[in-house]
């Protein structure tokens, strides 16, 4: 590439050794979106899963609440090139809600209000790996964030952390979810750089 | 603070892939039937791609990815795109 | 992919206002643009990362010259760049021009025109208010700008300069208005609007710019007030 301009650096953090590569360090937690912002009420939302028998399992807010609820400190990082170190969250573990589901498939299809989805494999949801967030920073999660609750798994890239996330259902192959569909990664490992496919 | 844009912000990149500016072109969404020009659709730029939406009904009508070296494009939220040529 | 990307340098810059600068670009492969057609920049940083944001075209001709007028995002990546680095001699890239849908031809048909902006969006309003005087194009034209301050409005002299019997220029301050102006100051509102632009009777073309919420705001009122919605014609910004 040999052309440059002059003094141009761009909007872009300190790159780290605690961050994968192709990232760098913000302060400020950016705000990405798709679509509109849905606005759910806690009284209104509900976390369905569904395994291959087409049972629904549900959960109102209270009742998620009631599972026990945990710290967590993990770092952060988004395809965009930006990772947040050190956020702290609150959440109910994906081991507590899946404890109770029997399912014989290995991938699950998370689904939000406002419709996204994006697709991983069960284990990655399991042992102490992914959470239903729903504080961050102290604060209840805020909307733009994806409150009431999102999905959690910080080990990989942050598209699989579904913002505003209402269900999660079990499915027999890895299909892709929205951003899969349209060249991400089936998988998002940010220390393996797997942005595309 | 809202976070959209228009669909004048695809005309960049649709042109590095059609010869004639889709932005001006009529499209029908395929959910509700609006039909409108592309430009008036709402584009969401902050995001890992860019998403043009229904702006009657936010229905997704255009997903734009930059993958490395690949461009990957989708129109299929719109059943029918009416160019002036 | 094929490279639709043209080597620009920059060859002057000035303040447009105290957080906006003109710009002018040497474009020696540049095909001109339409009144109202936007164009890419580009700019690529030592490592290769790329950031690129789209800017209205303030004027232009073949193989020649581009004025662009950039206002400052706080939290931009390229603005500030743009705004308070970048110097003659800087080359960056562009591509384009942009966009057929927010432009206005001269002789495209003789319904009045109504160009309502918000801050630097007059950029693409100005560029057909220019081009309509240029052709001596006698479509009745208004433009309704809204700004900060006196001091805030992009292409002062120039739109005192432009409006004449076939071009009347109304502003709106919503913080300060100039000494010994008559109106009131504070948010443009729909009363204002519907007072001061063309009504939906004559059947105005309306070209509308600004910020998201400015361009949402205003359009609604245009619907409200009458106007067709295919006669209203927005072009939004605020991408960082």
């Amino acid at each position: 590439m040999p052309f440059a301009t002059r003094g141009f650096s761009g909007r872009r953090g300190q790159a780290d050794t605690r961050v994968p590569p192709g990232q760098t360090m913000v302060e400020k937690w950016p705000v990405l979106s798709a679509g509109p912002t849905p606005q759910v009420e806690t009284r209104d939302w509900e976390l369905t899963v569904q395994d291959e028998t087409g049972t629904d399992h549900r959960w109102s807010w209270d009742e998620l609440h009631a599972l026990g609820v945990e710290d967590i400190t993990v770092d952060i990082h988004c395809v965009t090139h930006w990772s947040k170190l050190g956020m702290a969250w609150r959440g109910v573990s994906l081991d507590k809600i899946l404890a109770n589901v029997r399912s014989e498939h290995r991938y699950v299809m998370a689904h939000s209000y406002g419709g996204y989805t994006t697709n991983l494999p069960l284990e990655d949801l399991l042992d102490g790996k992914a959470w239903i967030a729903t504080e961050a920073e102290g604060e209840p999660l805020d909307p733009e964030h994806g409150g009431p609750a999102r999905l959690l798994v910080p080990h990989l890239y942050f598209w699989k952390s579904a913002k505003w996330v209402r269900g999660l259902t079990m499915m027999p192959d890895n299909d892709p979810g929205f951003w899969e569909q349209y060249g991400y990664h089936l998988y998002g490992d940010p220390w393996k750089e797997q942005r595309y496919r | 603070m809202p976070n959209h844009l228009d669909g004048n912000a695809l005309a960049g990149v649709l042109s590095d892939v059609f010869t004639m500016d889709v932005t001006a072109a009529r499209g029908r969404c395929g959910s509700c039937g609006r039909t409108a020009p592309v430009a008036e659709a709402m584009v969401y730029p902050d995001a890992p791609g860019l998403v043009a939406r229904c702006a009657s009904c936010d229905h997704v009508l255009v997903v734009v990815v930059t993958a490395g070296e690949r461009l990957v494009l989708s129109l299929a939220g719109l059943d029918a795109i009416d160019l002036r040529v | 992919m094929r490279s639709t990307w043209h080597s620009a340098t920059i060859v002057e810059t000035r303040a447009e206002t105290p957080h906006s600068v003109r710009m002018t670009l040497a474009v020696p492969t540049w095909p001109g643009s339409e009144p109202g057609s936007h164009l890419d920049v580009r700019l690529t940083a030592p490592d290769g990362y790329q950031a690129s944001r789209s800017y209205s075209v303030a004027s232009s001709s073949p193989w020649g010259h581009v004025v662009l007028a950039i206002d400052e995002l706080p939290d931009g990546e390229v603005s500030p760049f743009l705004v308070n680095e970048a110097r003659p001699g800087d080359t960056l890239e562009v591509h384009g021009p942009l966009g057929s849908y927010f432009v206005w031809r001269p002789g495209q048909n003789d319904r009045p025109v109504q160009l309502i902006a918000g801050g630097s969006g007059v950029v693409p309003l100005y560029a057909m208010a220019v081009a309509h005087d240029l052709a001596e194009d006698t479509t009745p034209f208004q433009l309704l700008y809204s700004v900060r301050t006196p001091a805030d409005a992009f292409f002062a002299a120039e739109l005192t300069e432009l409006a004449g019997p076939s071009f009347q220029v109304t502003h709106v301050y919503t913080r300060q208005a100039p000494t010994g102006w008559p109106g009131t100051v504070g948010r443009l509102t729909r009363d204002t609007l519907a007072a001061s632009t063309i009504p939906p009777s004559e059947r105005p073309r309306v070209y509308v710019c600004g910020s998201t919420g400015f361009a949402e705001t205003v359009a609604t009122w245009l619907l409200d007030l009458g106007h067709s919605t295919t006669d209203i014609l927005t072009e939004r910004f605020g991408g960082l």
